[in-house]
């Protein structure tokens, strides 16, 4: 990589000067990185284009992550496919069992004679796109976490410290229902991602495990637990919570109505995304935004334990010549090199890739320039990452989220309790996951 | 029946030929597609197929989001097809009355059929915004709390305006025409009889209707079951809790989004089924005639 | 009118302005929405007049589009949505007299076999074989072209029977006078069928218009490439923004705009349209 960008000067004056001298490679990336972060993205690839003459990677948008992902796989059945397609991460575990159809990263590196380290990534990061051998599968791009982000202004007028952000979940309530009878705001905290962050973080969190089998990590034959006393008792008190007016739903998936609230000061508390903190920041144009880690329950043992990620990861698609596979491998290694890395990092609040990106935006003084950008990468490496902590891998998963959303909502609706709801949620993922096995045996 | 005919061979094959190809590329084909796959399972990229026969329609009648997704329907359709005949009903009767006025009134009732369902499905969606629409706030004052991101009467309700709305205008047109053939002799005599216009409605026009609201049944229906598919996808995207999850916005949910071909292949099949089951009816008991 | 009622009639009245209110009040309010800024969004409950940005944000609208949620300008999308609509009805009515052309003054073997291939469309839906149908499209390359936009939805049965219906009503002594004079099928087609189905052609016209135009699922699914996006297609994505709330007046603007064209059509062309509805009762 280093050579890469030692030549680039060089190579951006050839290219200019001759155009038509050499042949480029061209590659497709198919993404789904609408508005601030595409143009980031693109702005990335045509530094890499532009720092050799021998590849072109061409970066289209798809659409959301679930329509960029359907489309690849449809492009794969009419054998359009695109080299390289980014894949968020609960779609892992339908591209990981599609073995003729991905070609794994580590391979690929190897195959390509890159100089590749897989050691160099934060493990925190790629342990959920690894395999039971500890190959690396996809290539990780953009991670993040759910954090807890704050409006310091409401909590002051509440007569809160702006500096102290809730740690429990108690605190939250209390906090909640003295910024609303002090009138400071009407609504205690919303939250984007109900699956993501009040389930599965929930769950990793609290040391609770999600699935067996490692979280589905050791094989197709795996069960959803997320049925368990914790979680149980957690949506019980948000639905409470919920009739109380202390939380306010945003609506399912990525949970659209949440951010709103939060910017037009209705509620004071909001969790979702590391990644959304660009956006918070300049919704967020009347009042000051504090930043927390996720709050937890202090009497359940071993929590907080370390939350995971989200996000997505760059997947190699077979069906391509060998010079484009060699095109994605030098790509690769553009785009993990500390400089790219670190900058994508900074810019969009996803999580830095590699320790060398993490120690060189330390270097470059980001962290305490901008407080708070950091929490995501401490609650990430609070603790080293147990069996119910390191992420999950089943089959079928883009549809289970779906149908944990449409749980939430029975639950909140009052068609049932949280007990009944999570016990679908178990019984219905479940029958997903083995339809899965069947198709994929 | 034309007793004066050409008399080509190749000239009539000529002739139908682009629209044979276009049915049989576009509609045949896959259809038959549709039909092999649903007795198949395959995994997302079409990497390993098994047969298996009749395990997709099995699991689809056993699974009760299936059956709720029918029952969804059932109600969908009968809400849409009720609100909006009986809405479409109430202005004819008024138009009907009108002499001067009425091509006016046409004019403005019947433009909607123009915008399209996703357009129709937005506009409400934005009217029923929990936060920032309007019927939400008027909703409040009354003492309720709307809420269709959660509750799943309001969001069926929703979707039932946004698609009764647009359709309004269709059944409107229809029921003029209808009304226009009414001989006005019957309700004259009538009239003479002392039947007031509540006792002449229900004993005179409405029965003499009954061809028309027949017609606009299927019709209704028909564009309950296909044509709402934007209205739904645009706005509740079948939440909360499958409660708007209506049969055509499954199979696509299922077979598009969720991959599982095999499944969303026979609910196609059912579909199809329930299709021709609906276009046997408007042919045999609306007398559009089919042979030739 | 059976008896003068001055009450009745002047509930008649008040039943249709109520009507007509019902009808035009969520256009109204899309339209209201469409000339405020952001803001009058996030502050509570939207305005019931117009506002002052309008002009803003329909020029920004149909200059720059909106970039974050990958939708070019909307002169593009109209541009496409016009194109669709156009090769979707001059398709659908070329290739359906031509059939019922062939059904009607020709007896040839499979005749019926042939009426019932297009009859058939009539039951398949898109909806119900979308996965398929988007299958061939692809193999064939047509995603992302405006021939993979228009031609999969171009056969129609509706069309063929009105065509057939026009033509059985045209008397005999016509073809029989034509095969006197010596023309072929085709002149005979030319220059009198086509004349004489005038207005059956301007009517359905109409009808097939507003249906390309409003189509939705189909642009959906065979355009990924935003150069192809339709207007009523590309509302959605609109709609839809992750961790931001929709900008309501550029969605507004957007709907407003899409449903102008085609609603001018059938205010403009009512007695076309009305006839057209009818006879294809579909």
């Amino acid at each position: 990589m280093i050579r890469n960008l030692a030549v680039s000067g060089l190579a951006l004056a050839a290219s200019m000067t001759a155009a038509a001298a050499q042949e480029r490679v061209e590659i497709q990336w198919w993404h789904a990185m609408g508005g601030e972060l595409g143009t980031k993205l693109e702005e990335i690839v045509k530094g890499y284009n532009e720092s050799q003459d021998q590849y072109t990677v061409v970066p289209s948008f798809k659409g959301t992550y679930p329509e960029t992902m359907t489309a690849a796989i449809a492009a794969f059945r009419a054998n359009e496919q695109p080299t390289i397609v980014q894949v968020f991460e609960v779609g892992t575990g339908t591209m990981m069992a599609a073995k003729g159809a991905i070609y794994p990263v580590y391979q690929l590196m190897q195959d390509a004679g890159e100089d590749f380290d897989p050691s160099s990534f934060l493990s925190a990061v790629v342990g959920y796109y690894t395999d039971t051998e500890g190959n690396m599968l996809s290539m990780p791009f953009n991670s993040s976490t759910p954090i807890l982000y704050y409006n310091k202004d409401v909590f002051e007028k509440a007569g809160l410290d702006r500096e102290t952000p809730p740690t429990t979940w108690a605190e939250v309530v209390d906090f909640s229902q003295k910024i609303m009878e002090s009138g400071a705001a009407p609504c205690g905290f919303t939250t984007g991602w109900i699956s993501w962050v009040q389930l599965e973080n929930l769950s990793a969190w609290h040391n609770q495990p999600i699935g067996t089998l490692e979280n589905g990590f050791g094989g197709l034959e795996a069960e959803l637990t997320v049925n368990g006393p914790v979680q149980v008792q957690h949506w019980t008190n948000l639905a409470q919570w919920q009739k109380d007016g202390i939380f306010q739903y945003g609506g399912p998936g990525g949970g659209n109505d949440a951010p709103p609230k939060f910017y037009a000061q209705e509620c004071a508390m909001y969790m979702n995304s590391s990644a959304s903190r660009a956006g918070v920041v300049a919704n967020a144009q009347d009042f000051e935004v504090g930043y927390g880690m996720l709050p937890y329950y202090d009497d359940v043992e071993g929590a907080p334990q370390n939350s995971i990620i989200g996000g997505a990861t760059l997947w190699v698609l077979q069906g391509h010549d060998e010079e484009e596979y060699k095109a994605a491998a030098d790509f690769f290694t553009y785009l993990s090199s500390p400089e790219v890395q670190a900058d994508w990092h900074q810019f969009s609040g996803y999580l830095p890739i590699t320790q060398a990106a993490y120690d060189l935006s330390t270097e470059q003084g980001f962290y305490d320039q901008n407080p708070g950008t950091d929490v995501s990468i401490k609650q990430i490496t609070l603790n080293p990452p147990t069996e119910n902590s390191k992420g999950l891998r089943f089959g079928n998963y883009v549809q289970i989220r779906t149908v944990i959303d449409e749980e939430f909502q029975a639950l909140l609706a009052g068609q049932k309790h949280a007990q009944g709801a999570l016990d679908a949620v178990v019984e219905r993922g479940n029958a997903l996951i083995r339809e899965f096995e069947a198709a994929n045996k | 029946m034309k007793r004066t005919i050409f008399g080509h061979r190749l000239l009539p094959w000529l002739l139908l030929f682009p629209q044979l190809a276009v049915t049989f590329v576009f509609f045949l084909w896959p259809a038959g597609q549709a039909a092999r796959q649903s007795f198949l399972r395959e995994d997302a990229f079409g990497l390993k197929t098994e047969f298996v026969g009749l395990a997709n329609y099995a699991a689809l009648f056993r699974d009760p989001l299936y059956l709720n997704s029918l029952q969804v329907t059932v109600v969908f359709s009968v809400a849409v097809a009720v609100l909006s005949m009986g809405t479409a009903l109430l202005f004819a009767l008024a138009v009907d009355r009108m002499l001067r006025s009425a091509r006016a009134y046409t004019t403005l009732i019947v433009w909607p059929y123009a915008v399209a369902p996703a357009i129709a499905g937005i506009m409400w969606w934005f009217i029923f915004n929990p936060t920032i629409g309007i019927m939400p706030y008027l909703l409040d004052i009354a003492g309720y709390d709307w809420n269709h991101g959660i509750d799943t009467t309001d969001a069926m309700i929703l979707v039932v305006i946004a698609s009764s709305w647009k359709q309004i205008s269709y059944n409107f047109l229809f029921f003029v025409a209808g009304l226009q053939a009414i001989p006005a002799s019957l309700r004259e005599a009538a009239a003479i009889d002392g039947a007031g216009p509540v006792k002449r409605f229900f004993t005179v026009t409405f029965p003499l209707l009954s061809p028309t609201t027949f017609f606009l049944l299927v019709v209704n229906v028909t564009y309950t079951l296909f044509d709402t598919f934007p209205v739904i996808h645009a706005t509740t995207e079948g939440g909360p809790a499958q409660s708007t999850n209506i049969l055509v916005y499954k199979v696509f949910v299922d077979g598009f989004i969720g991959l599982n071909l095999g499944s969303s292949a026979a609910q196609s099949v059912v579909l199809m089924a329930i299709v021709i089951a609906l276009t046997a009816i408007q042919f045999r008991w609306i007398e559009r005639r089919v042979e030739y | 009118m059976v008896e003068k009622r001055p009450f009745l009639h002047l509930l008649a009245h008040l039943v249709l302005i109520l009507g007509v209110l019902i009808v035009a009040f969520p256009v109204w309010l899309a339209f209201v929405a469409s000339t405020h800024e952001p803001t009058a969004f996030t502050s509570g409950v939207i305005p019931l007049l117009p506002g002052s940005n309008g002009v803003e944000t329909y020029a920004t609208m149909l200059g720059t589009g909106m970039s974050t949620s990958g939708a070019p300008p909307l002169g593009l999308l109209l541009w496409n949505s016009f194109v669709m609509a156009m090769l979707i009805a001059v398709g659908k009515i070329a290739i359906s007299i031509l059939s019922a052309f062939a059904i009607v003054y020709f007896r040839f073997p499979l005749r019926s076999l042939a009426f019932w291939c297009i009859f058939i469309t009539l039951m398949l839906p898109v909806e119900v074989r979308i996965v398929p149908t988007f299958k061939v499209v692809a193999d064939l390359g047509l995603l992302n072209s405006y021939a993979g936009l228009t031609v999969p939805l171009i056969a129609s049965a509706t069309a063929t029977f009105l065509f057939r219906q026009v033509f059985l009503t045209i008397p005999d002594e016509l073809t029989e006078a034509a095969r006197i004079d010596g023309a072929g099928p085709m002149k005979f087609f030319r220059d009198i069928l086509v004349p004489l189905s005038r207005t059956n052609i301007a009517a359905l016209f109409v009808i097939l218009f507003i249906y390309g135009w409003n189509q939705y699922l189909w642009p959906l699914l065979v355009t990924t490439d935003a150069k192809f996006y339709t207007v009523v297609a590309a509302i959605k994505r609109m709609a839809e923004v992750t961790d931001a709330q929709p900008q309501w007046n550029f969605v507004m603007a957007t709907a407003v705009m899409a449903m102008l064209p085609p609603v001018l059509v059938v205010i403009l062309m009512q007695r076309l349209f009305v006839k057209g509805l009818v006879e294809t009762e579909k």
